[in-house]
């Protein structure tokens, strides 16, 4: 109830706000409101995407000077003005994004803030930007004939525009792309396996979050009527990246309540510090640096959990009946036909030849088990097949066409569906909706329809064909619970479900059994071979013999990088050079 | 542009080359053996020179109440932290040892020093910042993820460089030209400092790389920053790896505040945006390696010559600018990447 009512009386006081509070509190709620909006832009990609960024002020920097230099020199309108703002700072941010995204670890970051230097250093010294004074004599934006300049107007202008903001982020997140995003933590090995286009999807909330920071400092400029370039240096971006942290990345209301945490203690602070020493505008940053180290090493997930905690725990949602409409379906292959086809593949690792010209067909409606001794390059050839390696020679077909070189990406959209020997489920994420991630190439939608709601088709079916597979493997028990919280057996299984909900011609499983208890081993045995009577074409590595043997139509046999047997499992049971490869004797 | 002023640039730009290349080195080292990018190195090469300036001015340097400071909070940490420590050990590390040269100073300040102290007693009271710093806001957090550790050294860059501006004032200082003089060689000039910092330089990159092949607590330094679980199952503490880490990025950054200071006026803030340069032209060498970063440092100074000569306003945001290009061309260099390991939450 109290979780329920937290946001009517949130939007209540907001409402209330510009009738009661003092014309000072007002001003210092549309300072809140701007940075909330920079602060909103970071949550997603810092604390969804798992991106960072130093330099969000430069993107607040580019708009406001945009907007300032169209409607001051040029005599433009605020509105066009607003348009000059978004269309700058997107093209900056798709340049950036294309040159840093792809690369890893500290480039990224670290890059930002060297942008962000170089933006302001620009903005310091250009005469047309009134170089280090700034550009002051701003007109506000206007209505009609209301002036939305500073006060309640501007109040009102702001927390619209930040209102909006956070309606379509929530919405955003809460979609299919949304999905996408929350997916990029953590390695990009298992959302490329699903067919999601990483790289597009971390471009889209960079440049997204450099929307959000333009929408700001167009405010800015119009709301103060003066734009300053100091505003736009490394040490505000640090700011705007303190409040979102402080709040908690990982929640759209972490940036509102950072914003208004950090703008209310710089306020006091400068009420403050003054008494204590003179020359308190350094200490006032050196007190901000040590709180949010303090804050990185005690509370790194922000205050918003914390608050969480105080709360009553949430009501389970009861599970929905499936009711929608069901996915449409890829055709499969007829019984019998190929459908992956591996011809003298080899793969090396410097000297190390880890697949030795190895070939093996399947065919619809099979189940082939490929098994052998450890290191005998069965994972390696796996990952050959669902792109995650690209091998040195021979060729790979599925379903007639060459599958040789494409990416991880490019192959799951043909139809082929895999399982990780190290588990990668989004553990934070609920069972749900790591199933529902599966059938993301299923669905159509964009960013802007999930943002604007117009998904929601779409969504209840996506989300009952995860609930059906969820069901299908048994774990349709609590489908809202985080995925972490599944014993390591059951998480595979998950992986499994994942995997059937990208209605796959080809489901590849790495070690499915591993890890699980015997009853959970006949289930899963009794699964895929309900999957194989629907037509379904299954490729098992697996170590657990009696299991492979007992489900198995044929096995392949590798040693130190080669086939060494194929056939049924009587003959390979019998087989000499099997024995000896397991069991070790005189070859 | 006529040869002679394109000379005349090069050999500015070499000058300019000279200063990125200690910092560059000091930077790279670190990152290769923690795989944090130590953002406040830049602040502490300034703290050197200003600290050497005072010091040969007879006024007693303001870095004694970072120390100070630093060595307060440490020994906090130290005996309120979950392991506690018996006492008087901690106050003995983290209090009086770091404390020395600080009562040294203190002591010395306004006596004529001898020839080479004032030297000595930089590098003694710079020493302890680095293990102090990784002490008070690396080590809480170790096992955190590499951007959690990057946001803080870039935070901890906020806290130096308003403490210096408090403790040194706004005023830059430059302490004296090592060695005068110079080689004319062919018309050009080279002056003494500028290749006593390349020659220290070279020497640096081989110390470092004799240090890290050749020692046992330097290879210890190199597995732990490739794998922290696996160097403590071999018995390497990896609290100890990242202490003596640190403890060579401070050693580094005396001797570039001590040998850049002379050629340059450096301010409270000068070291964040030398650091930063010096950090463009590791990434122009790859990040890979100290000599490909010491070229791309190089590369650097003369850019910024160059720049300055068209528009001297300008020269920051080319060299920062340059990035962009890039980073683009080593995007498309890359091969196929590499998963990243699995993070927790921020």
């Amino acid at each position: 109830m109290i979780r329920r009512a937290l946001l009517p009386a949130g939007l209540l006081v907001l409402v209330a706000l510009p009738f009661v509070a003092t014309p000072y509190f007002i001003t210092l709620m549309n300072y809140i409101g701007m940075a909330a909006l920079v602060a909103l832009g970071l949550v997603l990609l810092t604390g969804v995407g798992g991106l960072t960024s130093f330099g969000q002020a430069a993107f607040v920097g580019i708009a406001a000077c945009a907007t300032a230099w169209w409607t001051t020199r040029m005599g433009g309108s605020p509105w066009t003005g607003l348009l000059l703002a978004l269309a700058l700072t997107s093209l900056a941010a798709t340049i950036l994004g294309l040159a840093t995204l792809r690369l890893g670890g500290h480039l990224l970051p670290l890059s930002t803030i060297a942008w962000g230097l170089a933006i302001f250093f620009v903005f310091g010294n250009l005469a047309v930007l009134g170089q280090h004074d700034g550009i002051s004599g701003i007109p506000p934006v206007t209505l009609g004939s209301i002036e939305l300049k500073s006060g309640p107007a501007g109040y009102a202008l702001i927390w619209l525009t930040l209102g909006l903001s956070v309606w379509l982020c929530a919405n955003l997140l809460d979609s299919r792309q949304g999905r996408a995003i929350r997916s990029l933590r953590g390695g990009a090995a298992m959302a490329e396996s699903l067919g999601i286009d990483t790289f597009r999807i971390r471009l889209a909330v960079f440049v997204i979050s450099a929307l959000l920071a333009a929408l700001s400092g167009w405010l800015t400029a119009h709301v103060q009527r003066y734009v300053s370039p100091t505003a736009f240096d490394v040490g505000p971006g640090m700011e705007y990246l303190f409040m979102a942290i402080l709040g908690g990345a990982g929640h759209i209301g972490g940036a509102l309540l950072g914003a208004a945490l950090v703008t209310l203690a710089k306020d006091a602070l400068q009420d403050l510090l003054p008494h204590l020493m003179k020359d308190s505008g350094q200490l006032e940053a050196v007190v901000f640096a040590l709180l949010f180290i303090a804050v990185l090493q005690r509370a790194r997930g922000g205050l918003i959990p914390v608050l969480a905690r105080l709360l009553p725990p949430r009501a389970p949602t009861p599970t929905q009946p499936i009711t929608a409409d069901i996915l449409s379906r890829r055709p499969q292959p007829a019984a019998g036909a190929e459908v992956l086809a591996i011809s003298a593949v080899e793969k090396r690792f410097g000297g190390l030849v880890a697949v030795n010209g190895a070939s093996l067909t399947l065919h619809a409606g099979e189940i082939l088990g490929l098994i052998g001794p450890n290191g005998a390059g069965k994972s390696t050839l796996f990952n050959l097949v669902c792109g995650a390696l690209r091998p040195d020679r021979g060729l790979i077909r599925f379903l007639g066409r060459d599958i040789t070189v494409l990416p991880a990406r490019r192959i799951a959209t043909l139809g082929i569906a895999r399982s990780f020997q190290h588990v990668k489920l989004r553990p934070t994420m609920s069972r749900l909706e790591n199933v529902m991630l599966g059938a993301h190439l299923r669905g159509r939608m964009g960013l802007l329809a999930g943002a604007l709601r117009l998904d929601r088709a779409e969504e209840r079916r996506i989300r009952a064909e995860a609930l059906r597979q969820l069901r299908r493997v048994g774990l349709d028990a609590a489908p809202d619970a985080p995925a972490g919280t599944l014993p390591l057996g059951q998480q595979r299984i998950l992986e499994v479900a994942r995997a059937l909900a990208a209605d796959p011609v080809l489901i590849v499983l790495d070690e499915p059994a591993a890890g699980l208890r015997r009853a959970e081993k006949h289930a899963l045995a009794d699964l895929l071979r309900s999957l194989r009577a629907e037509g379904l074409s299954i490729l098992l590595v697996e170590h657990d013999m009696e299991f492979v043997m007992s489900l198995v139509d044929r096995a392949v046999v590798m040693e130190f990088g080669a086939v060494i047997a194929e056939g049924p499992p009587s003959t390979i049971r019998a087989n000499p050079r099997v024995q000896a490869a397991y069991l070790g004797g005189a070859p | 542009m006529t040869g002679d002023l394109a000379l005349l640039l090069a050999q500015d730009g070499l000058a300019n080359g000279a200063i990125y290349v200690l910092v560059a080195l000091g930077i790279v080292q670190v990152f290769l053996v923690t795989r944090v990018i130590f953002v406040p190195f830049g602040d502490i090469v300034a703290y050197a020179s200003l600290t050497l300036a005072a010091l040969q001015a007879g006024k007693r340097p303001g870095t004694v109440w970072l120390v100070l400071l630093l060595a307060v909070i440490a020994f906090i940490f130290e005996i309120a932290g979950p392991a506690r420590r018996n006492i008087p050990r901690a106050a003995l590390t983290w209090l009086a040892l770091p404390l020395l040269p600080v009562a040294a100073v203190w002591l010395l300040t306004g006596v004529k020093l001898p020839l080479g102290l004032d030297y000595t007693l930089t590098i003694a009271l710079i020493l302890p910042i680095g293990p102090l710093l990784y002490r008070v806001a690396f080590r809480p957090i170790a096992d955190a993820p590499v951007l959690v550790l990057l946001i803080v050294a870039v935070v901890l860059h906020f806290a130096v460089s308003g403490i210096a501006l408090m403790v040194f004032g706004p005023e830059g200082a430059r302490p004296a030209l090592i060695v005068g003089g110079g080689l004319d060689v062919g018309g050009l000039y080279f002056p003494g400092q500028m290749l006593l910092m390349l020659a220290s330089s070279a020497a640096v990159t081989l110390l470092l790389a004799l240090f890290f092949d050749r020692t046992l607590a330097g290879k210890a330094l190199r597995a732990t920053a490739i794998n922290r679980v696996g160097a403590r199952l071999v018995g390497i503490r990896p609290g100890h790896a990242g202490l003596i880490a640190f403890l060579v990025a401070s050693a580094l950054a005396a001797i570039s505040g001590i040998l850049i200071g002379p050629v340059t006026t450096l301010f409270y803030d000068s070291g964040f945006v030398i650091g930063l340069k010096a950090f463009v032209g590791a990434i122009i060498g790859g990040l890979v390696s100290a000599p490909l970063a010491a070229l791309g440092a190089l590369a650097i100074g003369q850019l910024e010559s160059f720049s300055a000569f068209y528009d001297s306003t300008m020269k920051d945001a080319v060299v920062f600018a340059v990035l962009i290009p890039i980073l683009i061309l080593r995007s498309l260099l890359q091969r196929a990447p590499e998963d990243e390991p699995e993070e927790e939450e921020l």
